[in-house]
């Protein structure tokens, strides 16, 4: 079979979305029992233990019962919105998550059964290598709140109101923030593209930016938190006062949709933070070899850190919420980045 | 399929969505719908503009425009339930006539400007970030950009003086 450079591209592109399309569904399905499980040990329960062995079915028992659920659209509702918002919300998070490499790059072995073009082709562990990564992400997550508000307000109900709202202040507040916090890393690593940033890191653990940047590194994990609306930012969603806030009229696959773009979210915050802080694909130990393995041990961690987060702590009022995105996060982040301009423009003289 | 096909039907897909969404946007009384509208228009414009080989003019269009700018538009539709306009009660007959003029007039002016023009309108340019950022901090644009600026953070600090409510006594 002769293919065309550019058909052999796209080849490897469309098998390299494949993977990582269904590896992240893996790993969302993963993530709801997970995080059940953790979070009723954290309370002294034991949590969905019923289907399966130590129930890790659950997933799969959920996803059929979603599947036969009625689907629902209430009577006041905006019937194109309404149905626009979960797909809107999964696209977004879906593309977020296509610059964000997973390892270095590999070399396929010569094994003699593949086509000539595919023997020792070395090929990016990373659907798209943008030269601009870092905005390219911090752009689709500024789109992915459009999802949120979309659902909110087509609901047609308050407490879908509020909650979409809530989630619109709250986002476009932190991700002033989390913009701030990543330009010291373009600084000191000279590019947005986020392989440049992880390769910045190699070498020591000494050299991860969780270390050399601190700061930078806090108001990120803060304003992360905030932006995929975990517990404590979970204001949108705060059953206790919004019934489940902006999800509150969804049903069946919508709801399931929902659900998945913000497990996905969290997934590529978690991805963001194993490459621009904890040195990605790189060990940390001179000697060992750079490995995937390595980021993916990373990004599970913050998964872990994640649900730990919210068995842990109780969730913010919303004047705090805006007072501490406002007063506190964003000339946090503001002082570090002078701060780092001098380190910089010192070593540099 | 070459690369050029696949650019050009990645472009009329654009420029189709990006006119579609702007018609949709003029048309519509309910403004939240204006609002999509608006943000289809200006994805879409982003998607020109990484086809024609600036990836970061077309990040920025999303960050700042698409992201931003229309996020407070919406909250604010939002905040204050905004409701569809109502059709302005009678006597619209001149106002159309003289809307169609001004439309007809704009149309003149749109057409000769395409008939005069004789270079192809858009090539591929260099604008990366470097380039723009050169642009930018040149001596001969760093002036304008600061003064923009500091106009910003004028109207900025107007803003909150004029929305600070009087000190009680």
């Amino acid at each position: 079979m002769s293919l065309s450079p550019l058909q052999q591209e796209l080849a490897i592109s469309v098998v390299k979305v494949l993977v990582l399309f269904n590896a992240l569904l893996g790993l969302f399905s993963g993530m709801t029992y997970v995080e059940r499980r953790v979070l009723a040990f954290m309370q002294f329960r034991l949590g969905p233990n019923r289907t399966g062995p130590f129930g890790i079915l659950q997933p799969i028992a959920d996803g059929i019962k979603l599947f036969f659920k009625e689907e629902l659209t209430p009577a006041g509702a905006n019937k194109f919105l309404f149905v626009a918002a979960p797909a809107l919300a999964v696209v977004t998070a879906f593309l977020a998550i296509a610059v964000v490499p997973y390892g270095g790059s590999v070399t396929l072995p010569r094994w003699g059964w593949m086509p000539d073009w595919l023997e020792g082709r070395r090929i990016v562990l990373q659907i798209s290598d943008l030269d601009v990564g870092v905005l390219f992400l911090f752009a689709i997550s500024s789109l992915g709140v459009y999802g949120i508000v979309m659902a909110g307000w087509a609901a047609n109900n308050k407490y879908t109101l509020i909650g979409g709202l809530r989630s619109s202040a709250q986002m476009f507040s932190y991700e002033l923030a989390l913009g701030l916090s990543f330009v010291s890393l373009i600084m000191v690593a000279g590019s947005f593209r986020i392989h440049d940033i992880v390769d910045s890191q190699a070498g020591s653990i000494l050299h991860w930016n969780a270390l050399r940047q601190f700061p930078a590194f806090a108001v990120f994990l803060v304003a992360a938190t905030a932006e995929v609306n975990r517990t404590p930012f979970d204001l949108p969603e705060a059953e206790t006062e919004l019934v489940a806030g902006f999800h509150t009229e969804y049903s069946s696959m919508r709801f399931a949709l929902l659900q998945m773009a913000e497990y996905i979210n969290m997934i590529t915050a978690s991805a963001l933070a194993a490459n621009l802080f904890l040195g990605g694909w790189h060990f940390g130990i001179p000697g060992v070899p750079d490995s995937p393995l390595w980021f993916i041990g990373k990004m599970l961690a913050f998964l872990f850190f994640f649900i730990w987060l919210r068995g842990t702590v109780p969730r913010f009022r919303y004047d705090q919420l805006m007072h501490f995105g406002w007063k506190v996060l964003v000339p946090v982040a503001m002082a570090w980045i002078f701060v780092a301009a001098g380190l910089v423009l010192w070593r540099q003289s | 399929m070459s690369l050029e096909l696949f650019h050009a039907i990645l472009f009329y897909a654009f420029a189709a969505a990006a006119v579609a969404a702007a018609l949709v946007m003029v048309s519509q009384r309910n403004p939240t719908y204006s609002a999509f509208a608006l943000i289809v228009t200006l994805v879409s414009l982003a998607g020109v503009f990484g086809l024609l080989g600036s990836t970061f003019i077309a990040v920025l269009q999303i960050v700042v425009y698409a992201g931003a700018i229309m996020v407070l538009f919406l909250f604010v539709l939002m905040l204050l339930n905004v409701r569809a306009e109502d059709r302005p009660p009678g006597g619209g007959r001149v106002f159309m006539l003289v809307a169609i003029a001004l439309g007809a007039v704009l149309a003149g002016e749109v057409g000769s400007v395409l008939v005069a023009a004789r270079t192809p309108l858009a090539r591929p340019f260099d604008a990366s970030a470097r380039a723009v950022a050169h642009l930018l901090f040149e001596a001969q644009y760093l002036y304008v950009f600061e003064a923009t600026s500091i106009l910003i953070l004028a109207s900025l600090v107007g803003a909150i003086a004029l929305a600070k409510r009087d000190p009680g006594p």
